[in-house]
């Protein structure tokens, strides 16, 4: 750009950008391992200034990292070629938003995100922990500078984001085709913010072990960071899904790939920390349990980065990996995961839980959907490493794909889908769970109209279609029949009922929306996973193919041009009964830089189903001249699937702004206020 | 004790999880066996490159006593052209018959692609419809085989023969297969 020829001797503004950020990630590794140690030490003594220098150093750490990070994006925004990142993911002719994508789609790169993230939430811990008792505040910082102290060491040894290049290449490399793309821009931004949000609860988790006490003010403190994570897991799982379903052109929308469960794993785990966290604030008990939960939250995030960053499992996400770095971060989760397990082992034992509880109680409830989620996420781990145990073992080289997961996955689920309309209904303590379920009576008509509907609907599709659209109505109304009940509708006049909807605390409107959501995700995922009807054929301008009930017209392909790519784009003309439908538009491109071709599905959405059209290379077998081969998919209700996913974000976004969460801890600890107030 | 014997459950399974991913750290996934190891090598015949010189390459070049190499590259394959210069540097070695399949390549790509990298190929095939690669097990290109002077296929090499790969994966298994003749 501007005609300017990079060296890397001058001193000019913008060339020491790399040196500034490398050095700032340099001094962010310093005042980690302050705020690893001081405070931690302090809190074991009880020295109020030792423990106090954790809240300044996290904030520190924080802009140090922030610094770091604007280096970098600057690095890309200007196409510094000089640096070996840059010029191995960037190309001057990328529109903007993927050279400021480009900084995390790369390794390098995303872990700087990675530990920008984790200094994001440090810092937001030390600014609006005042009311946390000040040896909690003080250990769960140092926990956290301990866990940034790995990432900063992993980055500077293994990983520089910052690495200069000589000589210095006229342009870049440019970034993997497949991840310029809106929707891949957000996806690992918002993973991140999921994975390392875990790391929260795990450092009240490891804090709360060392201090020998859980209790509900911890599960008050830790619940909301756990949703907030959970909140940017659910909706980054829901971007890649909804990226895999338009981008790589298979109709598909999850694959079970190894990077794929790396970050389902996690939120399975964090699903059921989020509701035993619950039973440890209400009830008192369950602590041991929800203690290791939130251990082993964030040990499946960090064995995800483990498993995507390592290369010990093949996968459709083709990153970059080396040995050099697997080695590191085994070493690292093997401290991390084992370190805070043996303190586990060791301090579990002395937690005591006072709350009692019959099997058939809300709390019973809950621990059922904590014991599904966990089984779920073993079994999801177990298929997953399954392929590289057996390698091991010596039992040669499998692939373990979608027939196990689905066959091993649903049918663990479909139980707790059934309780999970019954649960909110139960009583704490006891309950009697005859009367939550003759309440559930519209639940259960929904479902029977729904499993007749779906029936009648495709009488030919397979039974699970069936019994996941009756399940979907059973939670639905099963929900809307708790929500019901909670205001009193129709046991007390109207108004009054409506008077109390709107007293609902925020948190039980999250509950709802969650499980609402949850209906709805299952609606989709029950239509394209069962019904999905798909058709692949060669076609010169003129053909038509009907697929359910649609005809698709073929009408040739031209070329485009895009900014840093050529494309051939199809047009295709859907009518239905003579009548136009909607003209798709799918594109296949070939990027500039590397070759590589990319799909873009031309898709049109409807609650019913999506219309999804591909066109892939021309073909000239059939010596039709304009013939090209086509992909075209009917994926029923597939739209449920992204609402549902988007319901259960608002839900929780909805709890975490419920006044509870921002007070914090209750206001019978006035001793710790004290003690705030004197400081 | 049994009591806290469950709280140490969790520390011993992750040991024994992260024992197997410390094994897996020392195993290459992308390294997948073929199934053709110690197979005789497929029957095929491929014409030459469109305009190239030389009568292609067929399995009946494989028999004629000698370790062989192939290499399957194409011109549409960047790896191909990083490993390029060592394949040539292998074919003048002269410890092996070194043929080149081209695969579903342009012959007019191909060509320009070894007038300007260098075509130290004894013979080159060119399989266009990529028939002659399913034979042979071709599942991303560059592969390499090497196949013994009775025909048999011996050992496969998957990706580029870059950095040291040549010194120490390919030319001890032509050492030894010319030492157990």
């Amino acid at each position: 750009m501007e005609g300017r020829r990079p060296c890397p001797g001058q001193a000019g503004g913008r060339q020491v950008s790399a040196e500034l950020g490398h050095f700032a990630l340099a001094l962010a590794l310093c005042v980690a391992s302050v705020q690893a140690t001081l405070p931690l030490i302090g809190a074991y003594r009880n020295n109020p200034s030792w423990m106090a220098a954790g809240q300044p150093a996290a904030i520190m750490q924080f802009l140090l990292v922030a610094l770091a990070f604007g280096c970098l994006t600057h690095l890309y925004v200007t196409s510094d070629f000089s640096v070996l990142n840059v010029a191995s993911n960037s190309h001057t002719d990328k529109p903007l938003l993927y050279k400021i994508s480009g900084v995390w789609g790369n390794h390098e790169g995303s872990m700087l995100l990675w530990v920008l993230i984790l200094a994001v939430f440090g810092s937001a811990v030390a600014l609006f922990g005042r009311n946390l008792p000040p040896s909690l505040k003080a250990r769960v910082l140092g926990v956290q500078a301990l866990i940034a102290i790995g990432f900063y060491l992993f980055i500077l040894f293994t990983s520089n984001p910052f690495e200069r290049l000589f000589p210095v290449p006229v342009n870049g490399r440019d970034l993997n085709p497949l991840l310029q793309d809106p929707g891949l821009a957000f996806h690992p931004p918002m993973l991140y913010l999921g994975y390392v949000g875990f790391s929260m609860a795990f450092s009240f988790a490891i804090a709360a072990l060392i201090e020998g006490r859980v209790d509900a003010a911890w599960a008050r403190w830790v619940r909301p960071w756990t949703l907030a994570a959970w909140s940017f897991l659910t909706a980054g799982i829901g971007l890649g899904s909804w990226w895999a379903y338009y981008e790589l052109g298979w109709g598909g929308w999850w694959y079970w790939d190894p990077v794929e469960n790396a970050s389902f794993i996690p939120w399975l785990a964090g699903t059921a920390l989020l509701h035993s966290a619950t039973v440890v604030e209400k009830r008192d008990t369950l602590k041991g349990w929800t203690i290791l939960l939130a251990i082993i939250t964030f040990s499946m995030s960090l064995l995800g980065t483990f498993l995507v960053r390592s290369g010990v499992l093949t996968s459709v996400h083709a990153f970059a990996t080396d040995p050099t770095r697997g080695v590191f971060i085994l070493v690292l989760l093997i401290i991390v995961i084992g370190g805070s397990l043996a303190l586990y082992a060791w301090r579990g034992p002395q937690l005591i839980s006072t709350g009692l509880f019959q099997p058939i109680s809300r709390e019973g409830a809950l621990l059922f959907n904590n014991l599904v989620m966990a089984t779920a996420a073993a079994v999801v781990l177990l298929g997953t490493l399954y392929p590289l145990l057996l390698d091991a073992m010596g039992g040669g080289k499998i692939s373990v794909g979608p027939p196990f997961f689905n066959a091993v996955f649903i049918p663990i689920m479909l139980p707790m889908i059934a309780i999970m309309a019954l649960g909110p209904l139960l009583n704490w303590k006891r309950s009697d769970w005859r009367a939550a379920v003759q309440r559930l009576w519209p639940a259960f008509l929904a479902a029977l109209i729904a499993a007749v509907a779906a029936w009648s609907w495709v009488a030919d599709g397979p039974f699970l279609g069936i019994v996941g659209l009756a399940l979907a109505a059973w939670l639905g109304v099963g929900t809307l029949v708790e929500l019901a009940e909670r205001v009193r509708l129709g046991r007390e006049p109207l108004a009054q009922s409506l008077s109390r909807l709107r007293r609902q605390p925020r948190a039980s409107w999250g509950m709802t929306l969650g499980h609402i959501g949850l209906a709805v995700a299952i609606v989709g995922m029950t239509g394209a996973g069962t019904w999905v009807k798909e058709s692949i054929q060669v076609m010169a301008p003129g053909d038509t193919v009907t697929v359910a009930g649609y005809e698709f017209r073929f009408d040739g392909a031209k070329p485009v041009n895009g900014p840093n790519y050529a494309a051939t784009r199809g047009h295709f003309t859907v009518t239905k009964n003579g009548k136009v439908v909607v003209l798709l538009d799918p594109e296949k491109r070939v990027y500039n830089v590397s070759g590589q071709p990319t799909t873009e599905a031309g898709i049109h959405a409807t609650l019913l189903g999506d219309l999804y059209a591909v066109i892939g290379d021309a073909d000239a077998t059939t010596g039709k001249p304009g013939a090209f081969v086509t992909r075209i998919y009917f994926n029923p209700l597939v739209a449920w699937m992204w609402v549902g996913i988007l319901i259960m974000v608002a839900g929780s976004a909805v709890s975490l702004t419920d006044r509870r969460h921002r007070i914090g801890a209750p206001a019978k600890r006035p001793a710790a206020e004290a003690v705030q107030g004197a400081d | 004790m049994r009591g806290r014997l469950i709280f140490l459950l969790p520390l011993l399974l992750f040991l024994v999880l992260a024992g197997y991913l410390a094994l897996g750290l020392t195993m290459d996934p992308k390294k997948i066996p073929s199934a053709l190891i110690d197979k005789p090598a497929p029957a095929f015949e491929l014409p030459p490159i469109d305009g190239l010189p030389g009568s292609g390459f067929s399995a009946a070049d494989l028999k004629k006593g000698g370790v062989s190499v192939v290499n399957v590259f194409a011109s549409w394959c960047v790896p191909c052209r990083a490993e390029h210069p060592e394949v040539n540097k292998l074919a003048q070695m002269g410890v092996a018959n070194v043929y080149g399949l081209n695969y579903k390549d342009d012959p007019e790509a191909a060509k320009a692609w070894l007038a300007k990298l260098g075509n130290a190929y004894t013979a080159v095939g060119a399989d266009r419809s990529g028939r002659a690669g399913i034979d042979w097990g071709v599942y991303g290109v560059p592969e390499t085989f090497i196949v013994d002077g009775r025909g048999r296929i011996r050992y496969k090499h998957v990706g580029p023969i870059v950095g040291d790969k040549l010194v120490k994966d390919i030319l001890p298994v032509i050492e030894k297969l010319k030492a157990a003749k």
